[in-house]
């Protein structure tokens, strides 16, 4: 065996005087990164096995764990920097592609954060949402050309509608990679906010089936547990044909996920890989897309609204518009910072763009074309919080995904091994022993507080906008202003410079 | 015997018909005249009995659940599309994607598959799908199959017409294809290794050509006399060992 030269990532610093070895650290960490001695008769640790998720330091009844970056320096480089060198260290030693969880770390420019939002002064009044009514309700679907009246009621029924209580869904993640738990506690949360959590493309476990009226199906290329009864239990029905976090390519959940309950969801042997192919196999083309769009839109009846989902890629606008001419509902966009179970690390850190970009350039398409009314877009990839979502909407957007920040609020810190299946916090992870960990009655109500909240928030500012419907917020761009861009960004995202 | 006309019908006018057709009981319809519509049996869950005299539109099938359908005629693409139980008979050839994602039931067709027959077929305990090919398959057969059972029984082949294409088995990793005479080594996914047959392989291949022969007529035994090639994946995680954590 040839020397490792790997080095711990973490350095575990146990305060000897407060630990009084109750041994919790020991049974919370399922990588093992602490141990009892039994002949010493004390705990150990090993810091190459802490994946920082401060599920010890939590737990711990003394506070005496912390936990630090290992204070490891290589000579100073700016070209070979440490992960850099780790980083072909571990393929050297395993020839293998390097493999991540959760979106790219990356210092990539957030475009929400070089955005401001306007506020009413003098001219017009702001509006307090504590005193006066402030509409978020937001309806998802294709919007016909005009309305006809006959005597009062609509000549032709509408297209089918996605009806939301607050412009904020929950976005796909399937059964296998989350626990049961993780997706019982967003379908909860969905119901009592009126809002829709997405199944991902691992099927509908039998247990929720009752949230059907939340839920959005996924129909991805592994084609997991898709039959005419899933179809027919949700309330719209996503194609999955990319994902932000590693657009143009397929996935892999790993066979150590794949247990009783995910092999009967998905309808494939226990402990074998769910292999979701890279391309669906029955669309090359916009004219393939049409015809799955139909296949799935004549096996509902036309009575559920079909959404496309893409990764946000250099041609976004033009694909976009290809979408919407095939016949979808809904687009939804993922941006490249969004989060993903497992991903190929350089796929995740250098594939795509950001979804703020990508937004504004398909609203502008869309627009331009004159077909903006037959979609509506919905985006994702790292909405982090309220202000993020209020300018998605300015930007063109009529509702946001979420789910980084939801699975944060159920516990998440942002370790980023999702894959290997031993998630502490019972979220990523089928081991029954972990999953129990996430109790979904506690899960629901910390997600369903996090979206109350941005709720607050949301009509917060729009009233100090001066704005009391979401839905005159959308694709109001006048309402941004862009700080430190230059004027290509500025002009792609269609917003004047701060002082302007 | 209901007997709809499908000429100069939109498909979905035909398939509506069909529908209120199956809702009202009836257990056989023949459709005559079609040409092209997509989507017949889509996502129908039900037991009727369809005969479609003609040429069925892509993802015939598709989505669905319990109907027989037999087709006087050839099929085009995608039929069986993530079929979740029923039967299919076609009495001619397919085109491409034959029971893509299939779950359940079975397909039989006298003729020739296209491209990626019997792709990313699942199983699940007694739930075991089965695509039966009279002819021969296109490049990629199999590929990805997480489950299932295909048959390919290389029949009337011209001297310059190969049973199966190239990649077949391609990222295979549950279920088996029975392919009737040999096949060239180079043209098997490398995930995907011939063994030999046991007793219960040759009662499986007994039952699926009895079925054939049945429906679309020959010699049983003429067609067991030539042996047949069981492949099967390597193991259940062909890319278990393609990755290491970051």
């Amino acid at each position: 065996m040839t020397l490792s030269m790997n080095t711990p990532d973490f350095l575990i610093e146990r305060n000897r005087e407060r630990c009084i070895n109750c041994q919790v650290c020991v049974r919370q960490c399922a990588n093992e990164a602490h141990g009892w001695d039994a002949e010493e008769e004390k705990i150990f640790s090993q810091d190459a096995l802490c994946v920082n998720c401060h599920r010890c330091v939590t737990m711990c009844p003394t506070h005496s764990l912390s936990i630090r970056k290992f204070p490891l320096e290589f000579r100073e480089n700016a070209n070979w920097t440490a992960s850099t060198m780790k980083a072909i260290y571990k393929q050297a030693e395993t020839g293998g592609i390097l493999l991540t969880g959760m979106g790219t770390d990356r210092p990539y420019p957030v475009y929400w954060d070089q955005l401001l939002l306007n506020a009413s002064q003098v001219t017009n009044p702001s509006i307090d949402p504590l005193r006066e009514p402030m509409e978020l309700k937001t309806f998802l679907g294709r919007k016909p050309e005009q309305l006809r009246v006959i005597n009062g009621k609509l000549a032709e029924a509408l297209p089918p509608q996605l009806e939301l209580d607050l412009p904020i869904m929950f976005s796909a993640m399937s059964f296998g990679s989350i626990s049961l738990n993780v997706a019982k506690s967003l379908a909860q949360a969905a119901e009592t906010l009126g809002t829709f959590y997405n199944t991902g493309e691992g099927g509908l476990h039998e247990d929720l089936y009752k949230y059907g009226k939340n839920t959005i199906v996924q129909v991805a290329s592994g084609r997991f547990g898709v039959h005419s009864e899933y179809l027919n239990a949700g309330a719209a029905i996503e194609i999955k044909i990319g994902q932000g976090a590693k657009p143009g390519i397929g996935g892999h959940l790993p066979g150590e996920k794949v247990g009783v309950e995910v092999s009967r969801t998905r309808m494939i042997p226990e402990q074998s890989d769910a292999i979701s192919p890279a391309p669906h196999h029955d669309i090359y083309s916009i004219e393939d897309l049409t015809q799955l769009i139909f296949s799935l839109k004549e096996a509902t009846n036309y009575e559920k609204p079909v959404i496309v989902k893409i990764a946000a890629v250099h041609n976004v606008s033009a694909i976009a518009s290809g979408i919407a001419r095939a016949g979808a509902d809904i687009i939804a966009i993922d941006g490249f910072r969004g989060g993903t179970g497992a991903a190929p690390l350089r796929t995740r850190d250098s594939v795509g763009i950001p979804i703020e970009l990508a937004l504004a350039a398909v609203d502008s398409r869309l627009r331009e074309e004159g077909i903006r009314n037959q979609v509506s877009l919905v985006v994702g990839g790292s909405i982090r919080n309220s202000t993020d979502i209020i300018k998605a909407i300015a930007l063109g957007a009529d509702a946001v995904y979420v789910a980084s920040s939801a699975l944060l609020a159920l516990g998440c810190h942002m370790c980023q091994k999702c894959y290997t299946g031993k998630c502490n916090w019972g979220i990523a992870t089928q081991r029954p022993e972990l999953v129990k960990r996430l109790n979904p009655e506690i899960g629901a109500e910390r997600a369903t507080n996090l979206l109350k909240a941005w709720e607050h928030e949301v009509k917060e500012i729009l009233g100090g906008m001066g704005i009391n419907a979401i839905e005159s917020l959308c694709g109001n761009r006048l309402m941004l202003r862009g700080i430190g861009l230059s004027d290509r960004e500025l002009n792609i995202l269609g917003v004047l410079a701060a002082g302007e | 015997m209901i007997v709809l006309n499908a000429k100069g019908l939109y498909y979905r006018e035909l398939n509506s018909k069909i529908r209120e057709e199956i809702a009202t009981g009836s257990q056989d319809i023949v459709v005559k005249n079609v040409n092209g519509q997509r989507y017949i049996g889509d996502g129908i869950t039900g037991k009727a009995r369809l005969t479609l005299k003609g040429t069925p539109g892509n993802d015939m099938a598709a989505f669905m659940n319990g109907l027989e359908l037999f087709v006087e005629g050839n099929t085009q693409d995608s039929i069986g599309n993530t079929m979740n139980n029923g039967k299919i008979v076609v009495h001619g050839s397919s085109g491409d994607t034959v029971g893509y994602a299939m779950r359940g039931g079975e397909i039989y067709i006298r003729g020739n598959g296209g491209y990626r027959v019997g792709i990313h077929m699942k199983e699940y305990q007694e739930t075991i799908p089965a695509i039966v090919l009279g002819g021969k398959a296109g490049d990629f057969l199999g590929e990805y199959m997480a489950g299932g059972v295909i048959v390919v029984l290389g029949l009337d082949l011209e001297e310059s017409e190969e049973i199966v294409g190239s990649y077949c088995g391609t990222g295979m990793h549950g279920g088996v294809m029975y392919i009737r005479g040999e096949v060239d080594g180079y043209k098997l996914g490398k995930e995907v290794k011939v063994v030999a047959l046991t007793e219960k392989d040759h009662e499986q291949i007994n039952r699926y050509v009895k079925d054939y022969v049945g429906y679309f007529g020959g010699s049983y035994e003429d067609i067991l006399a030539k042996p047949f090639s069981k492949l099967i994946p390597y193991n259940k995680r062909p890319y278990g060992n393609l990755y290491c954590g970051w």
